[in-house]
């Protein structure tokens, strides 16, 4: 569980991010932040893991959060599984070295990610797709029971982001707290069961998906015209994103099934 | 993949860390004995093992007096200096490239080694003894540190053009130092005594000066074989390694003050050696991989080895002996002309 209540936060010597965040993040569940490039999402997130303090306000975490970075492929050419036994540093004594359980565990989550085979790579070499997979491998291996991840779809091609997405959903199933950040509101519409929405520095809504993903919502969010329309031809569970562009600006079409 | 396979897999994966520490503690060794034997007074190997033993165990050695006094009196010490010193400066430097995130980085790139010849030369100039020179080199050398560090480290590590930039600023404002500290020196007495010193030279080398270099060096490799893995997780940057649940802060603290104090013991007994930290971590990453637990160890031996072997060099090549510092810079600075070439192109990925 995880939870901010009237938090606010600006970098020192300039406006405030945001301010007078409220939400609350259930055990078990999902909860995507959705807001246009530069509204403060990374910002929000990072206070939300710990990584940020915020001025005003407070954040509540009842277990140990993990974070999850962007992909970022450079620094020295540690092996991917070098980098998963990171993960175990909360577990390592300050002089100690990781233990044969530390191993065990780091290649369990990426059994469970699905990059065990990818263990003597080193980490630059791998693509965007299984660095980020490696990432959140890492965070696993942490045993922390919250995750928070940094737009963890971002820059990744759709079987990747499909990848990601299944992934999130079934460690949420098995009982890990989600916060994630996206530009994607169908994959926040797919996954998450809570959304905030950072509209402005003091306008952040937050609120359960299916009540705030509305296409007036969606719309007043990136300030481009989107529709929420059904689409027979896949099916009631089947769930897509067709994108239209136009010269008037208008950009996104979500697709989502009937009720 | 079955959980027996995850523990063999494990287990596999840390036994293969020890091939190269072993495999280079054979080298240093080998380097070692090699180095006691040979010179103007040559010493057959059986005899340097036997005086070494003789020392070592209650046995009496069949070499002659001369013998043991050449290999025990005057190399043996000389040998243990150079281990210590090039060990320590190979270790210090790929301590300070994983800190600073930058495989550019060594003692004497960024002004340490400047700033602890600085306070070596005022405790010379001073007329203090050899503590206040290890003293005065490790205050400087760390000041040195800490500028460099304040300028040039940011959120994203420290820009590799920042940190040379910086540290050639840092390097000649305590060269400057240096300077005026030999302007004002007596030239009959402390000027040459300055000067002889900061060329770098393990020539004067007794069980004493081993005895002054041994504390800081051997404090400062300890403190910093101990940490060797957090090592590996700051250098992740600051922003993963609290997503980790490290604290950078005091980490990076311990790593920079066991750096300086390497160089201190280094700088005070020997003077300005460079490039032994900047070209011996490069050779041990692209051997090992970056993984600090194996590659710290073996950046110490491989240090120590070569300053061994370049050691004996300095003093066996020609009649009269050249000066350490001055062979080290003429071999490091092309061999890490090519380490560049090679990588220029991904000097972040591969070094």
């Amino acid at each position: 569980m995880l939870e901010l209540s009237g938090a606010g936060f600006h970098y020192r010597g300039r406006d405030w991010v945001f301010r007078d965040v409220s939400f609350l993040v259930p055990a078990g569940s999902v909860t995507a932040v959705l807001g246009p490039n530069g509204r403060g999402k990374t910002t929000l997130i990072r206070c939300a893991a710990g990584l940020a303090t915020p001025q005003e306000g407070s954040v509540t975490r009842v277990s140990q959060v993990g974070f999850v970075p962007q992909a970022h492929g450079v620094g020295f050419a540690y092996t991917a599984l070098d980098m998963v036994v990171m993960g175990r540093a909360r577990h390592v004594r300050l002089l100690g070295t990781p233990s044969r359980a530390d191993r065990r565990a780091a290649l369990e989550a990426m059994e469970r990610v699905g990059v065990a085979h990818l263990g003597a790579r080193t980490f630059p070499t791998l693509s965007g797709g299984e660095q980020q997979l490696v990432l959140i491998a890492r965070a696993i291996a942490s045993g922390c029971p919250t995750l928070t991840l940094d737009e963890p779809t971002a820059g990744l091609d759709l079987h990747n982001q499909a990848q990601v997405l299944s992934l999130l959903r079934s460690l949420a199933a098995g009982g890990i707290t989600v916060l994630l950040t996206t530009h994607h509101p169908d994959h926040a519409m797919f996954l998450a069961d809570h959304v905030v929405l950072m509209m402005g520095v003091a306008d952040v809504r937050a609120g359960r998906a299916a009540d705030l993903l509305t296409d007036s919502s969606l719309s007043e969010l990136y300030g481009v015209e989107v529709r929420t329309v059904s689409y027979p031809a896949m099916g009631g569970e089947q769930r897509a994103i067709i994108t239209r562009y136009d010269e008037a600006g208008r950009a996104i079409r979500c697709v989502k099934p009937q009720p | 993949m079955s959980q027996a396979t995850s523990t063999e897999a494990a287990s596999r994966w840390s036994a293969r860390s020890w091939v190269p520490i072993l495999a280079t503690s054979a080298v240093l060794v080998a380097a070692m004995v090699t180095a006691l034997s040979i010179g103007r007074y040559s010493v057959p190997f059986s005899s340097v093992v036997q005086t070494l033993g003789s020392h070592i165990l209650p046995i009496k050695a069949p070499a002659s007096e001369t013998q043991q006094n050449v290999v025990w009196l005057v190399r043996f010490p000389r040998v243990l200096l150079a281990v210590l010193v090039g060990g320590g400066l190979g270790v210090a430097g790929a301590a300070l490239q994983a800190i600073f995130r930058n495989p550019l980085v060594s003692p004497d790139i960024i002004g340490v080694s400047s700033g602890a010849s600085f306070g070596g030369a005022l405790a010379l100039l001073l007329g203090l003894g050899s503590w206040y020179l290890v003293g005065g080199a490790f205050v400087f050398g760390l000041t040195a540190l800490v500028i460099l560090l304040l300028v040039t480290l940011g959120p994203e590590g420290a820009p590799m053009l920042m940190v040379v930039l910086g540290g050639v600023v840092t390097g000649s404002f305590f060269s400057a130092l240096v300077a005026l500290t030999t302007y004002v020196a007596d030239p009959y007495t402390t000027l040459p005594a300055i000067v002889f010193w900061l060329l770098g030279s393990l020539a004067t080398a007794t069980f004493a000066q081993v005895a002054v270099a041994v504390a800081p060096i051997g404090v400062g490799t300890v403190a910093l074989l101990l940490v060797r893995w957090r090592i590996n997780v700051l250098s992740l940057g600051d922003e993963d390694a609290s997503a980790l649940g490290v604290r950078p802060g005091r980490i990076r603290w311990l790593v920079l003050v066991s750096a300086a104090l390497i160089v201190a013991g280094a700088v005070a007994v020997s003077g300005v050696i460079g490039w032994v930290g900047l070209v011996i971590p490069h050779l041990a990453r692209m051997w090992v991989g970056p993984d600090h637990r194996v590659m710290l160890p073996v950046s110490f031996l491989l240090g120590a080895a070569y300053l061994v072997a370049v050691d004996t060099l300095a003093r066996t090549l020609t009649a009269g002996e050249i000066p350490l510092g001055v062979l080290t810079a003429l071999i490091g600075a092309p061999v890490f002309f090519l380490l560049l070439r090679r990588n220029r192109d991904r000097v972040w990925d591969s070094a």
